[in-house]
């Protein structure tokens, strides 16, 4: 599927660190329409290893800022041909998404998020009880008596996707318009002369560069370290898992908030499974009983009847959070290092604006206009962007 | 980590916990620049290594420190709350 090179060429034009779905989104459009194809993706591991491969690939734009709603609602539009575009199956599915809410104050939060959608054009609804329990004719609308589900936020474009092929297709892509993927590469060092970037130090060699992008998810802190920035971002890791495949009963996602459950149930049949962050700073993806018991806990108040199903698989992903849920994307005070992080827990449905966005301002050297409300400077200014729409946090 | 020790209540689960964050010391407010006042309010040492926390064992309501190494997860050491007043120990930890 990909070429494999046997070493590392002296330089490139761009460097992209970290071969996941958002490095190799920036490679496969710095390729196509900018026209820059002497570019390295430097992988310490295998390409969608990391949060691609990790997350519970839900897409939606259902978000509450206005920043977060246009940015997401142009990586929804993405997400539609992209299929076509690699000539892979991205198992595409749109599915329709329930943000439920058990509480008066969360409906009254549904409302506005609804009417910000609808504002930008984004197809969402605050919706009542008996539209639910149409929607989703198996759950226990009382949820075992303690949590009665009051109505939901409904977004229709609410989907899924296959999210190992996402970085398959952006690779492959990206590789035959002659972008060299390099896994099993780790970034060691960074060189700066006079405040720019001259160069990428790797274990398989140096290479002469004056554009590093950095897509790095839970890594970012260590990279960071190697330009001597500092930044908001903290390290959680998010749990999630799956049980064994069942006959089709669920088609929407569920997400409630109150419960800290979200659930879809994929095309093999299997409901895969997320709650929220875990408690405390970890740089390791280690699972605990903790989370699966609470989770199930939860899921079975909404839907007793899986009391007799086994979870299949647990696993987690290391979150590289921000203190308003927003990402931090772009320029940044070292000349030629570019940033792509704060993903957290929201990072997967971005993929396809994440790539466009930040190629276009690594290949123009400005920020695209989509990712202003972003920028890391933001903090100094005091200008947070204050996404709670975001998944896996208490708000 | 399964099990803390609790300076006050002894081996307790984990669960009883609640974490605070790391142990920072502000700037001078009324001497710092703005730039160095905005890094302290947002700005966190996120690279893994062993750092000083905050922790709290809910039921007793007792805040400590814990010395904690956040790659492996393992607590090395704690102390009581009072500790945050002297430098604490250098650990050859995070920044």
């Amino acid at each position: 599927m990909f070429t494999r090179h046997d070493s590392l060429k002296s330089g490139y034009d761009v460097v992209i660190i970290g071969g996941g779905g958002h490095g190799l989104a920036a490679a496969y459009y710095l390729a196509r329409d900018h026209g820059i194809r002497n570019v390295a993706v430097i992988e310490k591991g295998y390409i969608g290893g990391g949060n691609t491969g990790r997350n519970t690939t839900i897409i939606r734009s259902n978000y509450l800022t206005p920043e977060g709603v246009k940015f997401y609602d142009e990586s929804v539009r993405l997400w539609q041909d992209l299929g076509e575009d690699f000539d892979l199956n991205l198992f595409y599915s749109t599915r329709g998404h329930y943000t439920l809410a058990h509480t008066d104050s969360a409906m009254r939060t549904m409302r506005w998020r609804a009417e910000v959608n609808k504002h930008y054009g984004v197809k969402s609804e605050a919706v009542d009880a008996a539209f639910v329990k149409r929607g989703i004719p198996m759950i226990d609308m009382s949820c075992a008596g303690h949590a009665p589900i009051l109505g939901a936020l409904f977004h229709e474009p609410g989907a899924i996707a296959r999210h190992d092929a996402v970085a398959w297709g952006y690779g492959r892509g990206a590789d035959r318009r002659g972008v060299e993927i390099h896994q099993e590469t780790e970034v060691t060092g960074i060189r700066l002369q006079g405040g720019r970037v001259v160069g990428v130090d790797t274990t398989r060699g140096s290479i002469a560069t004056s554009r590093v992008l950095c897509a790095v998810a839970g890594f970012t802190p260590r990279v960071l370290d190697m330009v001597d920035l500092r930044t908001p971002i903290y390290v959680h890791p998010l749990q999630a898992m799956v049980s064994e495949p069942l006959k089709p009963w669920l088609d929407p996602i569920i997400v409630s908030g109150s419960l800290h459950v979200y659930v879809s149930q994929t095309a093999r049949g299997e409901l895969v499974m997320g709650a929220s962050l875990d408690p405390y700073e970890l740089h390791q993806t280690r699972s605990t009983l903790d989370f699966a018991e609470s989770l199930s806990a939860h899921m079975l108040d909404m839907f007793p009847f899986l009391s007799e199903v086994n979870v299949n698989r647990q696993w987690a992903g290391l979150a590289d959070m921000t203190p308003d849920f927003a990402p931090i994307m772009g320029l940044t005070p070292v000349e030629g290092f570019f940033l792509d992080a704060g993903w957290g827990t929201w990072g997967f449905k971005a993929t396809p604006v994440c790539g466009k966005t930040m190629s276009q301002t690594v290949a123009t050297g400005r920020n695209h206009a989509l990712i202003e409300g972003f920028t890391m400077d933001r903090f100094a200014r005091y200008q947070l962007t204050g996404e709670k729409g975001a998944a896996s946090v208490g708000h | 980590m399964k099990i803390m020790i609790c300076p006050l209540n002894g081996a307790r689960p984990v669960s009883e916990f609640a974490y605070g964050g790391e142990v920072r010391h502000s700037p001078d407010a009324d001497t710092c620049s703005d730039a160095e006042w905005s890094s302290y309010v947002f700005n966190r040492s996120g690279s893994p290594g062993n750092k000083y926390e905050w922790w709290c064992h809910i039921a007793s309501g007792f805040w400590f420190i814990a010395l904690r190494d956040t790659t492996r997860d393992v607590v090395i050491a704690t102390y009581p709350a009072e500790r945050a007043r002297q430098p604490l120990p250098p650990h050859g930890g995070a920044p």
